[in-house]
This record gives C-alpha cells, structure tokens and sequence, in this order.
C-alpha cells in the first residue's frame, strides 16, 4: 500500500467528488463518485491504469462514496475489456451494499453486438433494379385491385364510402379555390408582360389577348392547378393513407371484409376528377383576368377590345383539350397518391417517405402526360 | 356535487423528504375541468403508483407532474425544478411514454445514447459501454443496431425504459411501463425498479394497471376517479385492498367486476 503509484494527474482531496484510481501492488483502489457526472474522468484514468498491467486484477471499491448506473456501467465496461485483453478475471473488493448492487445491476452477459453488413457498390445496383421491377409489379396489382374494386362498386355501390366524397371534394376543390385563383391570375399577368414585351415593338398589342386566351386554357390552367392540387391533396391523400396503413387502420378495415379500395382510394379519385375541372375553369378565368389586367396596365388595349378578341379566338376545342388534361391529371394525383400511401412502411418516417415520393412522382408525371396530350392534340389538330 | 369521500390507508413510513408537492391540483382542457382539488405529496425513494379506471386521467396527471401540460389551477412543486415546466438543459426527469416514443430515424442505441451525447462530454466508447449496460438492463443488449420500425412493442417500450434511465434521472416516470411486456420480463422490470428505488433513492412514480406488479413494488398510490372527480383512495395497495370502504375502490384491488347495485 505504501509504494502506491498514483494514476491520477491531478490530487484530489478526499472531500470532493473527482474520482481517483490508484494503482497498488495488491490491485486498483477507485474511491470519490462513481457517477455519470465523473464519468467523463473515471473512464479516462481507468483506462490508463488497466491499459497495462496482465494477470487476475482486484479493484478496491470501498472508497466509492457515491455511485448511480452510468458510473457502474463503466467500471463493469472498463473491467470486462481488461478481462478480455489479459484472459484474466477481475474481482471487487470492499462493495458497500448500494455500490455492490449497482455493480450486480450492470454486470451482465451481454449479446454481441451485431455488425450490419455495409451493401457494396454492384449490390446496392443490383438491389435498387430488383426494386424498380418490385414496384412495377405492385403499381400493376394496384392498378388491377382497383378495377376490381371499381367492378365491385358498380355492381354494389354499398361497398363504397360515399360520405366521405363530399369531405373530399370540398377539402381538395372549395378549399383549394383561393390559392388557386391567386396564382393563376399570377400566371396569366406574367404571362400577358412577357408577350407584352415581344410584341409591342411591332404594334401587336392585341395578340397579347390571344396569346393568354391559349395559353391559360390549353397549358396553364390544367397544369398550374395540377401542380397545386398535387401539393395540397396529393401530399394529403399519401400521408393519411400511409398513417392509416401503419397504425393498422388499413389491416382493420380488410378484416372487417371491407374494400380498402372502395373504402378508401375510390372516393379520393371520384373527389379529384369532380373538383379538378371546376378548378380548372376558375384558373382559366382568372388567368385572362391576369392577362386583362396587364393590358389594361401596359399595353394600349381597352378593355372591351380585350374581352371581344379573347371571345373571338377562344374555341370550344381550347377549354376541351384543357377540361380533358385536368381529368387527366385528376387519375395521376389520386392515383399515384393512393399507391404511394398504400405501399407505406416503417412508422412515422415512412410516412414522411412516401408523401415526398408521391409529390415528386406526382409532379413528373404531370409534366409529361401534359407534353403528351399538347403532342396529341397537335397531330389531330384538336 | 356530492364532497368525494376518499379510502385513505395509513402509510407504513414516513419521512418528511417530499420530492413531488402537489396542492389543490385542477386539471382539464378549456372549460372542462377532468380532474379537481387533488394534494398529494411523493417522498423520496418512494415507488408512488396512480391508479384508476381507463379515460380517469391517469397519463394526463403525469404529462402535468413533468411539465409537458400546465394546470387549470393549484401547484406542482418538485425538488430541485420548481414547477415542471419543459425547458432546454439536462433532463431534470426520466420519462418513458405510453408508446415507447422512439425516434424513428435513428437505432436503438442511438436513441439511448441521445442525452448523453447531448448533455455530457463522456467519450464515444464510454457513451457505447453506458448503453449497452442500460439496454441489457432491460434485456435489449443485441438489439443496438435495429431501427425501432424493426423491434416489437414491447420490446419498444423497453427500448424507452433504457432512454429514460440513460441520464441517471433522481425522478423516474412511467407510463405503463409493464404494458405489452411478457410476464418474465415485466416480473425483471419489477426487480429493476425496486433494485432502483432501493438502492439509488431513485423516486419512481408510475401509471399502471398491473394489479400484481402494483402488490409487489407500490410503497404508496393514488386512485382517480372520474365520476368523483378526483382522488378517491390513497396509501399503500395492500393495506386498501384490506381497508377499502368504497365498493370501487374494493372491486379494483381484488379485481371485481363491480356488482351492480341497481
């Protein structure tokens, strides 16, 4: 005991807390707190003084005033690992009944910790196209389920939860009005000053009127308030159903015998092919409205001219070929937005998952089935 | 309203070391009062159980003794906090949520290691030694690096229990901690409180239905009652289970169906 070596670099006096290890002929000694507290010292100076040393060890804990579990749980730790590095066995000494307890508590068998494989290169490739075929596959038994389900509802409309449509038509069409109409009037003003630039120059004030009259009701009406339904109740439709489908509502509703189908992705579909033409016929209106506006501002048009020539060069076909998009896009929300809420796992991230790979997937989508009607429409002239 | 006559047992201990004062406690949301005029005291080292039937506010008591809801009106004062109240620092408590309420991003022992990591300046390595003895503390060791969408319930709220004790809390709460759990391990977790309470003075307050565990590990409890209003017994289990006066309170501790007087 006399030819103690101290371990610690700093002399604590006996009435603080600091930890301190002593190394002596007939073992360690720890006395002051054992705590989460001290922790940060107590591993340090155990490890410096179990970092060398070989043979069956005994640690005198008797000096340990106080003790919680984060301070056992590093002694055991810091032990068990000088056990391993030397073969050997540690033994205490002079336990209070508190600190042996804690020590009793924290010393246990501990399953090995297991090691997850990192996914090479190649394999995260190969997996990641085995994945694109899984999902091709489970779109497609979405797609055929639905049929089904829209079969089943036909023959029995019982099966579907028609109280829930009125919900959703207004949740995703009257509550949308607003933020629709201000940023197609957006739309239509901006696109009325680009024009507006162009053809001033040449004294072709007036086609501005034309220009804003296509454009809106062919491209922007439909895809503008595409985009934000997309936002809104794309993004909606994905979370709530993921929510449903990892809290089990989904799994209950299948053992009550109820079409989770009809139940539930119907409605939606039904609710945005309702809401999204009339959204889209309010964005047409405000959006000559932004043009009107712009030309009145700007350019030397009246009024009644605007009107008259927006009158005159707007056809049937234009509102059409828009309505036609809309509806369009009305089966890409819902259904892409169901799908993606439907295949949801993995809890409250997962959620968060697919509503982000829905609207993303959404949006695409959107874009291109519009370049394909807008070629469509080209090549039969419409 | 008819006054709320109470079962009161005398405790078997007594110690002035009041950790959790409650006083003329009201709880409920808006107008709706739930709960009113409750005064309780926890002391330390006291395994403190809060009873009562399903919808009574048992978990609405513990969301306002830690600070998460604040009280119509009355008082909550606890030891070395003041009134609970949600604030940025070292967690004061220990807490562990119905569902477990593990952070779905991040692995078991991630979710373990979180205040610590936060709130000590403890290495890497000895961060990972406190957690593996807290998460084998609760029979998790092995599981470290699964994400919590990869475990079961129970072994969720275990996962929860580890978090909750992975500061060292002086105060402990629980919110049905045995719920889910399968009897051999809801039997260790018993042990583990009472090794706990014992031998840290850790204050554990819990909110149980396990009649069992409530015999084995209760110093003291509370009952509530939401036809009365508020608490309707108090004292330690076995002696109301003995005393109770209140055809309530007796058919829960012998657990009864309540005859129907009508």
């Amino acid at each position: 005991m006399r030819d103690d070596a101290r371990v610690t670099a700093k002399d604590a006096s006996p009435d603080t807390h600091e930890p301190l290890v002593v190394s002596g002929s007939d073992g360690l000694r720890v006395s002051g707190d054992a705590t989460l507290e001290q922790g940060g010292k107590l591993w340090k100076l155990l490890g410096a003084a179990l970092a060398d040393g070989t043979g069956n060890l005994s640690i005198d804990v008797a000096g340990i005033k106080t003790i919680d579990g984060g301070g056992a749980a590093l002694l055991i730790a810091r032990a068990r690992a000088y056990e391993q590095r030397t073969s050997s066995t540690v033994t205490w000494s002079g336990a209070a009944p508190s600190v042996a307890a804690m020590l009793d508590l924290n010393d246990r068998e501990l399953a090995p910790l297991p090691r997850r494989p990192r996914e090479r290169f190649l394999a995260q490739i190969g997996r990641v196209t085995y994945e694109i075929g899984d999902r091709a596959g489970a779109v497609l038994t979405f797609v055929g389920q639905l049929a089904a389900a829209t079969w089943a509802s036909i023959t029995g409309p019982r099966n579907v939860n028609w109280r829930d449509l009125y919900r959703l038509v207004e949740r995703a069409g009257a509550d949308a009005v607003p933020i629709v109409l201000l940023i197609n009037f957006l739309v239509g003003l901006i696109t009325a000053v680009q024009a507006a630039f162009q053809l001033k120059p040449y004294g072709g004030d007036i086609f501005v009127a034309d220009l804003v009259a296509k454009a809106m009701t062919r491209e922007f009406g439909p895809l503008m308030t595409a985009i934000i339904v997309a936002g809104r109740s794309g993004a909606g439709f994905a979370a709530e159903l993921g929510t449903m489908k990892v809290s089990e509502e989904i799994d209950a509703l299948r053992s009550m015998g109820i079409c989770h189908y009809c139940h539930l992705v119907l409605p939606r579909l039904l609710a945005l092919v309702i809401a999204m033409p009339v959204l889209t016929v309010l964005a047409n209106l405000l959006g000559i409205a932004g043009g009107l506006f712009t030309a009145m501002l700007y350019l030397d048009v009246t009024i009644p001219t605007f009107i008259q020539k927006t009158q005159s060069v707007l056809t049937l076909a234009d509102v059409g070929t828009g309505l036609i998009k809309s509806v369009a896009f009305a089966f890409v929300i819902a259904l892409s937005a169901c799908e993606r809420g439907l295949a949801t796992t993995g809890g409250a991230e997962g959620v968060g998952r697919s509503t982000t790979s829905a609207v993303v997937g959404i949006l695409f989508q959107i874009v291109f089935v519009n370049a394909l009607f807008t070629i469509l429409f080209q090549v039969f002239e419409i | 309203m008819t006054p709320i006559t109470e079962d009161i047992a005398p405790l078997d201990r007594h110690t002035d070391d009041v950790v959790i004062r409650v006083h003329d406690l009201s709880i409920g949301w808006g107008d709706f009062t739930l709960l009113e005029g409750m005064s309780y005291d926890v002391h330390r080292g006291d395994v403190f159980v809060i009873l009562g039937g399903s919808g009574c506010g048992k978990s609405t008591m513990l969301r306002h003794l830690v600070g998460l809801e604040q009280p119509q009106s009355g008082t909550i004062h606890v030891e070395g906090v003041g009134t609970p109240s949600m604030v940025i620092g070292p967690p004061p408590f220990g807490i562990l949520f119905q569902s477990g309420a593990l952070f779905g991003s991040m692995t078991v022992a991630q979710n373990v290691a979180l205040p610590l990591r936060t709130w000590t300046d403890l290495e890497p390595d000895a961060i990972a030694a406190i957690v593996r003895a807290k998460l084998a503390l609760v029979g998790l060791d092995g599981a470290e690096n699964n994400l919590p969408s990869e475990i079961s319930g129970g072994m969720k709220k275990r996962a929860g229990i580890a978090r909750a004790l992975a500061f060292e809390p002086k105060i402990l709460f629980l919110d049905e901690p045995s719920a889910g759990l399968d009897p051999i391990t809801a039997v260790e977790l018993d042990e583990q409180i009472l090794t706990l309470s014992k031998h840290l003075g850790m204050t554990i307050v819990i909110v149980t239905h396990e009649l069992a565990s409530i015999f084995k590990i209760a110093t003291n409890c509370i009952m509530l009652d939401k036809t009365a209003r508020g608490i309707i017994a108090r004292g330690p289990p076995q002696a109301l289970r003995e005393s109770a006066k209140q055809p309530f309170v007796q058919s829960f501790f012998r657990r009864e169906a309540l005859e129907d007087h009508t």
